[in-house]
């Protein structure tokens, strides 16, 4: 399983209750009522457990956070390192 | 004179059509442009089959869409009701059909839990979808197709100041929730008392990250319409960082905010390269303000005022507590706020004296017109004044008043409390839980929490022989709850303590 259909599974599985219903990689998770506020502490602590990566603050924006997609980027700029260039999704 | 809540935008639209009004998503959206807009969704109303009085549901998170709607809607002389946007179907649909709503204006990507609500709700008769609607929706015009049609004004639809403005609903000690009328005059009165006491001027910019369905983040931007200020408008404090550096960028003048979100703020400071020097005042309601952060605020904002307040839905806002004696007075939500009258009642309805613990009651044309549907809970908390025919609200709070008349917080009479600022009904919350079929025992209560003020916790007893686990569990109540009211904390147990009467012993859980 790649990044992004890990990441995935875990906001199917905890936040949409098991029933992938065609909830798009792109979609915004606040905007679309699937995580709220507390939901996206939840999120962050699975990215961290899982990715071995630890976010700041600064870290917690939905440029980083508020699809799929750009979790799995997120999570790839973090594993690349400080400095390291932009990646797109896996 | 301003009679109706739609004035105020109409008014400011007047004076400085070209100034911002919301600042949101990175668009700007000025006085005049918010102001034609609502008039075209008033247009748009009035051309379906919605009357004077009608109720009309906006189903959204935060956006220039939403308060476009609520201000369409009044100008149609149609009554707003505001629904939190992590609302799940089944209680969308209890909720447009306990006030028969006949028209829905929802965002699509709420669609998911929109349609099973509509096949629920028959009184709908008009959906209007913001963006896109869904592939199985019934025909009709979009939002976007009713924004683009060129602008008139809507017809007079002749409401007086006692017409209904808006029903918010409120969670209930008995487990429905309760749709919370307030007329024109209400709520033209409150923000006149809110924006006075705040002393809020055209200049301010006032960051809102609560919902627009909470009443304190619906003021937000019906002040902003009356005063004539900036809203920026955000869409939750979810990504506090985001919205700390939107702030600086804005230079917000005021924050209002829950005790977690400013619990949230503490934990960040000292905000880096984030420049808060704007910040000119932050306001407190919704939970007790716990001093410890109060002080640590001060610190952090030296130039700005803190405002304890205390409100609840049925009148909006009681009290607030001057600035200027937050020292002596740290742990008091103040007095009255203007052209309101509280005292305090024993048991008898008796007025007490100084320090007494009582049942605050409230006198004001603040006061709501009662629950929608529910003359007996109405009757319960309005109640015959001391001038004939007049109905006081009596809070189901329990506080007591000082000598100088400072009020202070005791408890509820109801096992009601909050979790980052909402109120939390555990009844609502058990009701759920026994929805599935191997819960034989529920109990819902509040324990610590050092962010959120309490955190929720369910324990569960389970049928013999049932397989749930705490995460099914916690699952059923994410598929039927808003999200706020899903539990923090779930405990399997083989019993639950029991009073002589065999009835579940809270505070016994509470230990």
């Amino acid at each position: 399983m790649d990044r992004q259909e890990q990441i995935r599974a875990y906001i199917v599985d905890n936040f949409l209750l098991g029933q992938d219903d065609g909830f798009g990689n792109t979609d915004s998770l606040l905007g679309s009522g699937v995580v709220d506020s507390t939901g996206v502490l939840e999120v962050v602590g699975f990215l961290e457990k899982t990715f071995s990566i630890q976010l700041s603050d600064e870290d917690l924006v939905p440029e980083n956070l508020d699809t799929i997609q750009n979790m799995a980027a997120f999570v790839g700029r973090k594993l690349a390192g400080p400095g390291a260039a932009a990646e797109t999704a896996p | 004179m301003m009679v109706f809540v739609h004035d105020f935008l109409k008014e400011s639209a007047r004076r400085q059509p070209d100034k911002p009004y919301l600042l949101c998503d990175r668009k700007v959206h000025t006085f005049g442009r918010i102001d034609q807009d609502s008039d075209r969704v008033a247009c748009a109303l009035q051309r379906s089959s919605i009357a004077r009085g009608d109720r009309v549901a906006v189903f959204m998170e935060n956006s220039a869409e939403l308060v476009a709607s609520v201000f369409g809607i009044l100008k149609a002389g149609t009554v707003f009701v505001v629904i939190n946007p992590t609302t799940k179907s089944k209680k969308l649909a209890y909720i447009l059909s306990d006030c028969g709503v006949r028209a829905l204006i929802a965002q699509s990507r709420l669609a998911r839990v929109v349609e099973p609500a509509l096949a629920e709700a028959p009184s709908v008769q008009t959906v209007l979808w913001v963006g896109d609607p869904p592939a199985d929706a019934r025909p009709g015009r979009t939002f976007a197709q009713v924004l683009a049609e060129p602008h008139q004004p809507p017809a007079d639809p002749g409401l007086i100041d006692q017409d209904l403005c808006t029903i918010i609903y409120t969670s209930g000690s008995t487990g429905n929730p309760k749709g919370v009328m307030l007329t024109h005059r209400n709520m033209t009165n409150t923000a006149w008392a809110i924006s006075t006491y705040i002393g809020n001027v055209p200049d301010d910019v006032v960051v809102c990250v609560l919902p627009l369905s909470f009443d304190y983040g619906l003021y937000q931007v019906i002040n902003g319409a009356r005063v004539g200020f900036t809203v920026l408008l955000e869409h939750s404090f979810a990504y506090p960082y985001k919205v700390l550096q939107d702030m600086a960028e804005h230079r917000v003048t005021g924050l209002p905010g829950v005790p977690t979100i400013f619990a949230t703020l503490l934990q960040m400071a000292p905000f880096d390269g984030v420049d808060l020097s704007s910040l000119r005042y932050m306001t407190n309601t919704a939970a007790a303000f716990p001093p410890a952060h109060i002080r640590r605020l001060q610190e952090l904002f030296p130039q700005a005022e803190i405002f304890s307040m205390y409100g609840l839905t049925e009148c909006t806002r009681v009290c607030y507590l001057d600035p200027a004696r937050l020292e002596d007075k740290i742990t008091s939500v103040g007095k009255a706020m203007p052209n309101e009258e509280v005292y305090i009642v024993d048991d008898q309805g008796q007025r007490v004296g100084p320090n007494v613990v009582g049942e605050l009651v409230i006198r004001g044309a603040n006061v709501m017109r009662g629950y929608w549907g529910k003359p007996e809970e109405t009757a319960k908390r309005l109640r015959e004044g001391d001038i004939p025919g007049e109905k006081v609200l009596y809070s189901g709070d329990y506080f007591r008043m000082d000598e100088e008349g400072f009020l202070y917080f005791i408890g509820r009479k109801d096992d009601i409390f909050k979790c980052k600022g909402e109120k939390i009904s555990p009844k609502e919350i058990e009701h759920v839980l026994y929805e599935l079929d191997a819960v034989a025992e529920a109990a819902v209560i509040g324990v610590d929490d050092p962010i959120d003020g309490s955190a929720i916790k369910a324990f569960v007893v389970l049928r013999d022989g049932a397989g749930l686990t705490e995460q099914d569990i916690r699952h059923h109540c994410r598929a039927n709850l808003e999200n706020y009211m899903v539990p923090k904390f779930v405990e399997i147990r083989d019993s639950l303590p029991k009073t002589e009467s065999g009835k579940i012993k809270k505070t016994a859980l509470a230990k």
